[in-house]
């Protein structure tokens, strides 16, 4: 082609540099995906033996001794296999079926730490004269991975084979109660003044300013204002979810108020201009008109601070909430823990069985965080209005 | 401007001394106008002449401007509705407002028709309720195109119907007096043809001020017209008088298109 009146020298110079920033942005995107895809997979893999436990069959003596000396109910050879949680139970089961006195049952029985982490093929400190047992053991059947319901069922422990995430959760969801029950319409009741019957003025400004700045505040000295106000100056319960609660509501009100301006500055003026228009009073058009609309938004906008809020843990060490809670908690009243701390504490025992119930702490808390957010998506839809 | 030959019982609105101040800016100068019961007056002028926020003040919406001051009176049915005592909630309960843009609330056809009569327990709910509906939808020359489909969104109605419904819905509180602020200009000619003849009708029920930027509509529907400049009211009279024999010059010179 001789003559062609479209040709730009400079052209593909230009479309060559269009074509390289188009793979830097796949790239980084590339490079996120790979991170939390690693991420996923190794959480997964470790937390995954989590979920299986060994049980060991074994005849297990009731008698007057070993209602006072467990440990001997149990025949010498297999003593350093069966869980000591499940041994200090015995005197429970005796008192709840007396008739078992003077029996043996063989029976299916949690084990050791030691040997769980053996049959799942991890490190271990087993002597081979155990090991040998245990061998011994799976030629006949009697041990096996059993799924864990001790890990859903309890909560912590010192003896790994018997710590459960199950008050942490407890603790977790009542904390989070809390605090939806106070930042919620806190958060809501301020942002529809500031952004509705405020008039704007240095006050109003001050007090926005002073908002946004909350927002940016570390959680951590919002955990020192907890535990000053509302440990040392109201006296409520230390380590309880009340007082986490309340510290995490003073750290999401921020977040629920600038989101909940932000969907009613978006509802558009002409619903309030029609609602004046009709003789309504500024409350009716608030509540029937402009909150409805904002109501997405605003929804969205705490949930996402809830989220926040669950994985917050330095404001709860300092209140207290990183106690070691074997029970779950009643009431809000009650010393309790939350998950990030129950995965902070896992995470520091020498015991190997820990490791592997921190990834499944963790990846208990990601599952309460994704329902959050699929929540939130729900919620959105649901009540999203159709221009 | 007092208008000859015209009885006190013709006066739905009389403002007197009217100015309005948006901060510093003078924005309606000294206003003296007789509106009259079941006619419709049209405002006319150059764009940012004062005579939207003139109309603004007819039922106290320039209240909600925080900057927005306003001094003189505006007297309806013999009471200066900027008095003391007046609640300005009231006022725009008596005098309804449809605007610009079709503004209907994101609800069923007939929520946004029932939504303000509740509130104002003029209706309760059931019977009265579609009752009213339906008069204020036939009022609005609505109701054949929508009665299918009362609890359809009101949004999802094209734009000539949803000013009618904005219309109707003002209606349905029952006011006396109805302000519309270029309520066709966001329209197409076949839209803006069906709401000027249901103005006509609803002169008969009620006093109608309307803004417009068309002068062909004003010449078409309103019985008075009043011509606005730089915020002063500079002519204002029986619209066939103002479009053949205007007294002014510069009511001349906008209704020939010199100015604009």
């Amino acid at each position: 082609m001789k003559h062609n009146p479209f040709y730009d020298p400079s052209l593909s110079g230009r479309h060559r540099s269009a074509r390289l920033f188009k793979w830097y942005t796949r790239a980084s995107i590339l490079m996120t995906l790979a991170f939390l895809a690693f991420f996923l997979f190794d959480m997964g893999r470790t937390a995954y033996p989590a979920l299986w436990q060994t049980y060991v069959k074994v005849d297990v003596t009731y008698t007057e001794k070993s209602a006072r000396l467990t440990q001997k109910a149990i025949d010498k050879k297999y003593r350093k296999i069966v869980s000591r949680a499940w041994l200090r139970e015995i005197p429970k089961q005796l008192q709840h079926n007396p008739e078992l006195m003077g029996t043996t049952v063989k029976q299916w029985v949690l084990a050791d730490d030691q040997v769980d982490q053996y049959m799942k093929g991890h490190h271990n400190n087993l002597k081979q004269k155990q090991i040998r047992i245990i061998d011994e053991l799976k030629q006949s059947g009697d041990i096996e991975l059993d799924w864990n319901d001790v890990f859903f069922s309890k909560g912590d422990s010192k003896i790994p084979e018997n710590a459960g995430v199950l008050s942490a959760v407890v603790g977790t969801v009542l904390t989070l109660l809390v605090t939806m029950f106070f930042a919620f319409p806190l958060g809501v009741m301020t942002a529809v003044y500031l952004e509705e019957f405020a008039k704007d003025n240095i006050l109003t400004r001050f007090i926005e300013v002073n908002i946004n700045n909350l927002a940016a505040i570390p959680s951590i000295l919002f955990g020192l204002l907890g535990l000053a106000v509302f440990i040392n100056l109201f006296g409520l319960p230390r380590s309880s979810p009340l007082v986490g609660g309340l510290t995490l509501a003073l750290m999401t009100l921020p977040i629920i108020i600038v989101s909940s301006r932000a969907a009613l500055r978006s509802v558009p003026d002409s619903i309030r201009q029609a609602g004046y228009g009709l003789g309504l009073t500024r409350v009716q058009i608030v509540q029937g008109h402009v909150l409805p609309i904002a109501m997405p938004g605003v929804l969205t906008g705490s949930i996402i601070g809830m989220a926040q809020a669950v994985g917050e843990t330095a404001p709860l060490i300092i209140i207290g909430m990183i106690a070691f809670i074997p029970d779950a908690p009643g009431s809000v009243t009650e010393a309790a823990t939350v998950l990030p701390a129950q995965i902070f504490t896992w995470a520091g025992m020498p015991e190997r069985a820990y490791v592997e119930k921190t990834a499944a702490g963790i990846v208990v808390i990601l599952s309460i965080l994704l329902s959050l957010n699929a929540a939130a998506i729900y919620l959105r839809k649901k009540y999203e209005i159709k221009w | 401007m007092k208008l000859s030959g015209n009885e006190n019982m013709d006066i739905k609105i009389n403002t007197s001394g009217l100015n309005l101040w948006y901060g510093d800016n003078h924005a309606v100068q000294d206003i003296n106008m007789d509106i009259h019961r079941n006619k419709i007056t049209a405002l006319i002028g150059p764009s940012g002449c004062g005579k939207s926020s003139f109309l603004r003040c007819i039922n106290r919406m320039n209240d909600l401007i925080d900057h927005a001051r306003v001094e003189g009176q505006i007297v309806v049915d013999g009471k200066n509705v900027y008095d003391a005592d007046v609640d300005e909630v009231a006022v725009r309960k008596r005098i309804g407002m449809v605007f610009q843009q079709p503004n209907p609330f994101p609800k069923s056809i007939h929520d946004n028709i029932t939504y303000a009569p509740l509130k104002h327990n003029l209706v309760k709910k059931g019977r009265e309720c579609n009752d009213l509906v339906e008069s204020s939808l036939t009022a609005a020359g609505l109701w054949d195109e929508v009665k299918d489909k009362l609890h359809s969104p009101g949004t999802a109605l094209s734009g000539g119907q949803q000013q009618r419904l904005c219309i109707a819905r003002a209606i349905a509180v029952n006011p006396d007096v109805i302000l519309m602020d270029e309520p066709t200009s966001a329209l197409d000619p076949i839209s803006t043809e069906k709401i000027e003849s249901m103005m006509l009708e609803l002169k008969n029920t009620y006093t109608i001020v309307i803004v417009t930027h068309n002068m062909q509509q004003a010449h078409r529907i309103a019985d008075y017209t009043a011509y606005f400049h730089l915020g002063k009211l500079v002519e204002y009279d029986q619209t066939n008088t103002i479009f053949m024999t205007p007294a002014e010059e510069l009511t001349e010179a906008y209704i020939t298109g010199r100015i604009g």
